[in-house]
């Protein structure tokens, strides 16, 4: 293995059922059914699924959900914005703890 | 990917012939074949029904380059349906019930002749549908075709692979969004697009890479809605296409490295409803020279109607084509994947 992360193996997500089937087979329904359009549309679900994907920094769901936000009728420009909301709170919530970090010198210091 | 002037036929390019497409195409060892996948529809082979639509290309020329065009066609094709042709389409019209003609090409208005062409298929009663790319209207010496059509109440198809500018010039040339824009306010002033039934104006969508188009239904109230929004623009219906493995487009998917994923992706997602409905079954197609194909994607793969129907319109005979078994490859799986594609849009 030349990679700890290898395109090819997206497509064998499915393997993932061979461990444990009924768990696959649970988390593929609900899986499915969250991505169907209700309150939100399915653009919408894929732009934030693609935000998330940034979020937790994985390729594969990066890979899965540009090609999803394209499909569902996105362009680059949102799925940009998309990945700027994703930076945003990931930036906001490092400065954020900035507070605590006011606070403990607050205490500690006179 | 860099703008195309020419055609790849102009370079002499090797997918620029219809074999080498097919040797591509075709050499999917590990896909299974479409015939195959098809009879998961139940129906045995494909056949055809009853003809609804005459589809004739009226020549490969065309005054865009479009980097996915699926005719190779450009400013530099000389392939024109000559007028003695045209006249064999009439006769085949005015002695056989096929309600619809349809035409594309390259810019159907290129060939010198379409206006004469559209008057007399007029003179027939026929329903007209031309495949128009909106810039040619804005085109010097066819600044009146709009008003010609609309006095001939022909029903306008055009491409917008989307509703904003950065897209759809990368996929049809510079320029070509303003053009466009332009072109549809002069549609949509000549009463098309509104509430006018003989005036019909759709727009057809098509993804710029190597994925399937969205819901039709979606993405049609997108486009109503950014287009009203941001242009003031009125269009009938939206068809969503897919982009098939043939022509520039496959010359695309081999150079981007998207090839093999494609296909694999057109195989995974077919669609036995789609399958059920293609366009195929109901239109014919026939080619600037006249000769015949079971649609215009066979056409460019020079694959002509077989099996017992006749491949040129000069030994026209709509009984053995009726109900003929259609001519398929590997490329069939672009109108039979996700919502299916057809001329008119999705097919499930």
């Amino acid at each position: 293995m030349d990679t700890y992360y290898n395109p090819k193996d997206l497509g064998k997500f499915s393997e993932m059922g061979e461990g444990a089937p009924e768990l696959w087979k649970k988390f593929n329904e609900w899986y499915g059914a969250v991505f169907q359009a209700g309150a939100l549309s399915e653009r919408e679900k894929a732009l934030i699924a693609l935000a998330v994907s940034h979020a937790v920094q994985c390729p594969y769901c990066i890979d899965a959900f540009t090609e999803a936000s394209l499909e569902k009728g996105a362009d680059l420009e949102q799925m940009t914005e998309a990945v700027h909301v994703a930076s945003a709170i990931r930036g906001g919530a490092s400065l954020v703890h900035g507070v605590q970090m006011k606070n403990i010198n607050e205490k500690l210091t006179m | 990917m860099q703008a195309r002037h020419k055609s790849m036929k102009a370079f002499g390019e090797n997918l620029a012939i219809a074999n080498e497409q097919l040797k591509v195409i075709n050499n999917g060892n590990s896909l299974p074949r479409f015939d195959e996948k098809f009879e998961l529809v139940g129906e045995g082979r494909l056949k055809a029904a009853e003809i609804e639509i005459f589809q004739i290309n009226l020549g490969k020329m065309c005054n865009q380059v479009c980097k996915h065009c699926h005719v190779d066609a450009g400013p530099d094709r000389k392939e024109i349906m000559k007028k003695e042709t045209m006249q064999d389409c009439l006769d085949i019209l005015n002695t056989n019930d096929i309600p619809t003609v349809d035409l594309t090409g390259g810019a159907p208005e290129m060939n010198p002749n379409f206006k004469w062409f559209v008057d007399e298929v007029k003179k027939l009663d026929l329903h007209i549908i031309v495949r128009s790319n909106l810039t040619i209207l804005e085109t010097n010496g066819f600044e009146d075709y709009a008003e010609f059509m609309a006095n001939h109440k022909v029903e306008i198809v055009s491409s917008l692979p989307y509703y904003k500018k950065s897209f759809t010039d990368k996929q049809r040339g510079d320029g070509v969004f303003d053009k466009s824009i332009a072109a549809m306010k002069k549609l949509n002033a000549l009463g098309y697009g509104k509430e006018d039934p003989e005036l019909k104006f759709h727009l057809v969508y098509n993804p710029v890479g190597a994925y399937l188009p969205p819901s039709q239904l979606e993405l049609e109230q997108d486009y109503k809605r950014e287009l009203k929004n941001n242009f003031d623009i009125d269009f009938n219906n939206l068809y969503t296409i897919t982009n098939m493995p043939i022509s520039r487009f496959l010359d695309y998917l081999i150079q981007s490295g998207n090839y093999d994923s494609y296909m694999q992706k057109l195989v995974d997602s077919f669609n036995p409803v789609a399958a059920s409905n293609v366009m195929c079954r109901f239109t014919i197609s026939v080619g600037w020279d006249g000769q015949l194909y079971d649609c215009d994607f066979n056409q460019m793969l020079e694959l002509n109607m077989d099996h017992g129907a006749p491949n040129h319109i000069k030994n026209f005979n709509l009984n053995s084509i009726r109900n003929r078994r259609i001519v398929t490859g590997q490329h069939c799986y672009g109108c039979t994947a996700g919502a299916g594609s057809s001329c008119g849009g999705a097919t499930a």
